[in-house]
């Protein structure tokens, strides 16, 4: 291991770590609300919106997002929409994510026994109020072992953004290691930067958990 | 008995095809206790839901202090304030604490301030032996516990009737008695209740007037006393012995106490 290549080195990983970050942020901030409205389309049962979203849901969950992303990449060109990397990646995150999103926000609201919802109507509560303070902290509650499980599945995706050049953490490994050969370096400093990004999540995430889970479970 | 709180007349639910109601009329006075029971299956339940509007009804109508339950009542949140109710499974939230539970409605519902719901939460709470379990999470109680908080919590919002659903049903034999309790002493405060219950002997107890339902329809319907000791319908006297012989049963461990 030679510690002056890793010192040469960890300005270029420390940009590309950030390029990661943010596009990992955006696309799972846009997975969130395609989640969120994937839910509310589900839970309303208007008819030909719910089957338009199972097709999405399936559609996305069962295609790698490296081919999603080719679709986006090299597709949208093709049929007129220009395009670029950055926006391409988020879009790929996003359009996987969502599904993986409405999934585990589904099984939250779905954990919440229908009593919940009829003895907060009995006490007089409204819709709003009872989604409000009964349904939704409940549910989130459910749904936040799968969240962050989810949060930290698609970061780690977006290794697969260097197959549209993306400058990303992997990009920025394999470019090194092609260019100088060092390769002992580089990968060591790829693994140290995902765990730099991801622990800290991790951690974040038993925290949220072990906060909310007061709620449910064997009441 | 004077003024009649709550009025069905004429009440019919269906589910699909099934009859659940037929044509069922009921007035419950102010300060009576109304106990329904029946053999499972024979609508008690649906009736108390009815009552609440949390389910729709075919035919009939019911009235709170003249005024219409249903589910496109435009003032129905606050119909149901009027309406305290208890629910056989635990219903508390599971969420929020006990006091928290107690307090959630008559802050967001009726306004009130924290203070003041949280003062009335704990006198409650204390008459029914629970004050010390106002910052426990629901799943820190145990199910006569939970029950007695949710009786607490539809008390709290000043209800002028109480339903209580088979509020015993899912609990341990030894957690019925405590419940129970809770509910005859608010009988003796002169509250206005409608209780579905298996407990034929807390019916007698508790009840100003009994009523059996089966198929839909009323029965029978009297004082405990000429419910229980001089039935008058054949299905009266059908239904009391199936108890009769799970009493005899029941009273074996009761004497040696």
């Amino acid at each position: 291991m030679n510690w002056t290549v890793i010192r040469q080195y960890l300005p270029l990983y420390r940009k590309a770590a950030g390029l990661t970050v943010r596009i990992g942020l955006l696309g799972i901030a846009a997975a969130i609300l395609i989640g969120l409205f994937c839910t509310a389309v589900q839970r309303s049962r208007i008819p030909v919106f719910r089957q338009l979203v199972s097709a999405y849901i399936e559609l996305s969950r069962n295609t790698p997002l490296l081919v999603q992303l080719f679709f986006l990449y090299y597709g949208l060109p093709k049929i007129g929409v220009p395009t670029n990397a950055v926006a391409c990646g988020i879009a790929g995150l996003a359009f996987l994510g969502g599904s993986y999103m409405a999934e585990a926000f589904r099984s939250g609201v779905e954990a919440i026994d229908i009593i919940q919802e009829e003895s907060a109507y009995s006490l007089g509560l409204s819709r709003g109020q009872t989604l409000r303070y009964v349904i939704f902290p409940q549910a989130f509650s459910v749904s936040v072992p799968a969240f962050v499980a989810n949060v930290i599945f698609l970061l780690k995706e977006t290794s697969v953004f260097s197959a549209i050049s993306l400058m990303d953490l992997m990009f920025t490994a394999k470019d090194l290691i092609g260019l100088y050969y060092k390769t002992t370096e580089s990968l060591f400093l790829l693994v140290v930067f995902y765990l730099l990004i991801l622990l800290p999540i991790s951690l974040l995430g038993t925290l949220l958990e072990r906060r909310t889970r007061h709620a449910g479970f064997g009441t | 008995m004077s003024n009649p709180i709550l009025t069905l007349s004429h009440l019919t639910k269906r589910f699909d095809e099934l009859l659940v109601l037929d044509d069922l009329s009921l007035t419950v006075h102010e300060g009576e206790v109304v106990v329904i029971v029946g053999p499972s299956g024979c609508g008690k339940s649906t009736l108390l839901r009815c009552m609440n509007a949390l389910e729709e009804i075919q035919g009939g109508e019911i009235r709170l202090h003249g005024e219409l339950v249903s589910k496109s009542s435009k003032n129905l949140t606050e119909l149901r304030q009027k309406i305290g109710m208890v629910f056989q499974s635990y219903d508390l939230f599971p969420h929020l604490t006990v006091l928290e539970n107690i307090v959630l409605a008559p802050m967001k519902v009726q306004k009130r301030s924290r203070e003041d719901a949280s003062k009335e939460a704990m006198a409650l709470l204390a008459r029914v032996g629970l004050e010390e379990k106002a910052a426990s999470y629901p799943r820190q109680l145990s199910g006569g516990q939970k029950q007695r908080v949710a009786i607490v919590r539809a008390l709290c919002m000043h209800p002028e009737i109480l339903l209580f659903d088979e509020v015993t049903a899912a609990l341990d034999p030894e957690m019925v008695r405590e419940v129970l309790d809770v509910i005859l002493r608010l009988a003796d405060q002169g509250k206005t209740m409608l209780i579905v219950t298996h407990e034929m002997q807390f019916a007698r107890a508790v009840a100003d007037r009994i009523i059996l339902l089966e198929a839909g329809r009323i029965q029978e319907e009297g004082t405990p006393e000429e419910f229980f000791d001089s039935p008058k319908t054949e299905r009266a006297k059908k239904f009391l012995q199936t108890f009769t012989f799970e009493r005899k049963r029941l009273e074996q461990p009761q004497s040696q106490n």
